[in-house]
């Protein structure tokens, strides 16, 4: 066993070049992913060590990127698209939904599609319209897609190599404000978690957090100070196909749950969650299931992003809001 | 068999202007006669789009400085290109219609929309500050290549209405490896639209070289839809001008889409949060300092007797104060309410779009009484 401190781009870029070294078929492919190492560094240099075959600067065509991701994967390439910002994974969103998520259905299993979509996204760094947007719904709507996201940099180093080797096409969101948070990695693989189920990050018996990407570490700074209950954080990590027996049991033993996200609460992914723990968890529940999200309107301008975006205060105040009950 | 991708010629050196190029005015300038283009501008005229120039550089300068200050998020630059911008912008008709990308600042500037409003965007306060009806100049378009379909769609309603205007789009080289790009093409020359699509190639599109794009030059795209193209020097106000004027022309007269590639240069980074040191060399940046866009119309005047020291002494005054008074209506912006969230959603208010404005408002408001 052996660990390393790194940044969460830092342990993305390390989880690719393993990734591909281990397996010749693998391809990066995106907008400056190559000299530039991609807008967060996080291809920085596998252009220079891999060549311009496997490590491609495509061209400014986002339908394009998946879309020949497709066809690549048909061959029996391993492509992992970055997509530059999450917004601007729609003009792709026909090739994903409708191509990418289908095809092994309609070829009845025998087409296979490891084809790796990341998307860094989610808000909190300033910046203009399009580049914080949290679509995740869209594609945890979409049978036949796996949605995933990272939220530290053990998990980005581990879940990114565990995707590309996944038969499945997955969406894997990266959590754009955390990429310069730092903290140890294990770089062997073997003890590590599959990719597809919910880890308890923080244990706790009052409450049960449950959480995604960016807001797992806002759930954990609120469970740290909040000095009167005994808060629970679950990382959801792996959003479809979703680890429910981890989050039930969290949920049966605390009697309590708040999901947070950052993208808007109407019709989002806590929906999803809040229905299905009242479904399976409806006698354990000492109070409602809480949403924790953003507003449901279009992402407004950064200066107002710190109260569009849930924060510590608004998950403590659903937290208390559960204790109402 | 392993390959490497073949990409031609590396970064930078397929950036050689052909022969076929149009240019009025040299990078020394020299007037020169070009067979089918050419502009009638009075020494007035002429002191007017160095003005221009001389002023959004100006602007640029100010929003970059803002920029490293902390008071803009972002900003993408327009140096090197306020040519191509001012030339296409002041051929334009009140009515015409003008659709942005997002670096079109000095085109803003030809048509009357406060730079503060312009920088607004930048600063996070708002998407867009400006009413795009009131200029004829639509919002910026972040989602490269999404606006050349509006400005098709708003050429058709031209079309439709059967009034004398025309509709002008800005995108970039990158840009038309967008599937939208291909799509407004392939509409408007359907339709026979009455648009103007600008290309400003400025030779990178973040890190990726033209290369990357194109095998051919952008401007011969066009004959394979069925429309002119054409390819101006981007850096001579003169040619620009010009181009655009008789491609608005045509477009109003019935003749359909025209692409004009205007060959010019990012002498910036791509916004400030690029660092352009990574993928370009500087050796590039120094050839094109030699083709200045402002340079080229200062000599011209000077050469023909038309300006002396005082003007441009006069002009250089005048784009600072604008420049520090943008600078100090920037700072005053406000920052909006937390409950603009929640504005011009849609048409109406709904309940449950206002049941979560209330809440927060009050969920605030609670804050307020702990502090109290
Ligand atoms: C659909 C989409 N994909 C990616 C981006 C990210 N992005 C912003 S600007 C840019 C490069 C644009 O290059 P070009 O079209 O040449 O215009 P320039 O910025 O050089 O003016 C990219 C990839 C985006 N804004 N929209």
């Amino acid at each position: 066993m052996s660990t390393e401190t790194l940044s969460l781009s830092r342990a993305m870029n390390e989880g690719l070049r393993k990734a591909m070294e281990n397996d010749p078929k693998v391809v990066v492919m995106g907008e400056d992913v190559g000299k530039l190492g991609g807008v967060f560094r996080v291809t920085d240099g596998l252009q220079k060590d891999f060549g311009e075959a496997r490590v491609i600067d495509t061209p400014l065509a986002e339908s394009g990127i998946v879309g020949t991701a497709i066809g690549l994967a048909l061959r029996g390439y391993r492509p992992v698209c970055e997509i530059q910002f999450d917004g601007f994974v729609f003009p792709a969103f026909n090739q994903i939904t409708s191509q990418l998520a289908k095809m092994r259905m309609r070829s009845l299993g025998t087409l296979e599609l490891p084809v790796v979509i990341r998307i860094p996204f989610g808000g909190g760094i300033g910046a203009v319209e399009h580049h914080s947007e949290s679509p995740e719904a869209y594609f945890t709507h979409t049978g036949g897609l796996r949605v995933v996201a990272c939220s530290n940099p053990s998990d980005a180093y581990t879940m990114i190599q565990q995707a590309i080797t996944c038969p499945d096409p997955v969406i894997f969101f990266e959590p754009k404000r955390r990429y310069w948070d730092k903290a140890p990695v294990e770089l062997d693989l073997s003890a590590a978690a599959p990719f597809d189920r919910a880890v308890v990050a923080r244990e706790g018996s009052d409450v049960t957090l449950l959480a995604y990407g960016p807001m797992v570490k806002t759930c954990l700074e609120a469970a740290q100070a909040d000095d009167n209950r005994s808060i629970e954080v679950v990382d959801i990590r792996s959003l479809n196909p979703l680890d429910e027996s981890t989050v039930l049991e969290s949920v049966r033993r605390t009697g309590r749950c708040v999901v947070v996200h950052e993208a808007p609460v109407f019709g989002g992914y806590g929906a999803e969650l809040a229905a299905r723990i009242t479904e399976k968890c409806f006698y354990n529940l000492e109070s409602p299931v809480l949403r924790v999200g953003a507003a449901s309107t279009p992402y407004p301008p950064s200066r107002l992003e710190d109260h569009y975006l849930p924060d510590l205060d608004r998950v403590l105040d659903a937290v208390d809001r559960t204790f109402e009950w | 068999m392993t390959i490497d991708a073949a990409h031609g010629a590396p970064p930078g050196t397929g950036a050689q202007p052909p022969p076929e190029l149009v240019q009025l005015l040299t990078p020394e300038g020299e007037r020169i006669e070009h067979p089918e283009y050419d502009v009638d501008l009075t020494a007035d005229e002429i002191k007017s789009l160095y003005r221009d120039l001389v002023i959004v550089r100006r602007l640029d300068t100010e929003a970059l400085a803002l920029t490293r200050q902390g008071e803009l998020g972002v900003w993408a630059s327009l140096l090197g290109q306020e040519a191509a911008q001012i030339g296409s912008g002041r051929a334009l008709g009140p009515g015409d219609m003008a659709f942005p990308s997002y670096r079109e600042h000095g085109v803003a500037w030809c048509r009357d929309v406060d730079p503060v409003k312009v920088l607004g965007l930048f600063r996070g306060v708002n998407h867009a500050g400006w009413d795009p009806r009131e200029h004829n100049f639509h919002l910026y378009t972040i989602v490269i290549g999404s606006q050349t379909l509006h400005a098709t769609g708003y050429a058709m309603g031209i079309q439709r209405d059967g009034t004398e205007d025309a509709a002008i789009v800005y995108f970039g080289d990158g840009a038309t490896s967008e599937g939208d790009v291909n799509e407004a093409f392939v509409w408007s020359a359907a339709q026979n639209a009455p648009i103007v699509f600008f290309c400003q190639n400025n030779q990178w599109a973040i890190s990726e070289p033209l290369e990357r794009q194109s095998r051919i030059p952008l401007y011969r795209r066009a004959e394979g839809f069925g429309f002119p193209g054409i390819r101006v020097d981007g850096n001579d106000v003169f040619a620009v001008l010009a181009v655009t004027k008789r491609a608005l022309d045509n477009a109003r007269s019935g003749q359909g889409p025209t692409l004009i590639e205007a060959f010019t240069y990012r002498m910036g980074a791509h916004t400030t949060t690029d660092d352009p040191t990574r993928y370009r060399l500087q050796a590039e940046l120094e050839a094109w300092k030699l083709k200045d866009p402002i340079e080229r119309v200062k000599a011209y005047l000077v050469k023909s007797q038309m300006a002396d020291k005082e003007f441009f002494a006069a002009i250089d005054e005048e784009a600072k104060s604008i420049g520090s008074d943008l600078r100090k209506r920037c700072l005053e912006l406000p920052d909006p309410e937390a409950t603009a969230i929640w504005e011009n959603v849609y048409a109406t208010e709904h309940a449950p779009l206002a049941g979560e404005r209330d809440r927060f408002t009050s969920y605030l408001g609670s804050f307020e009484e702990v502090t109290r």
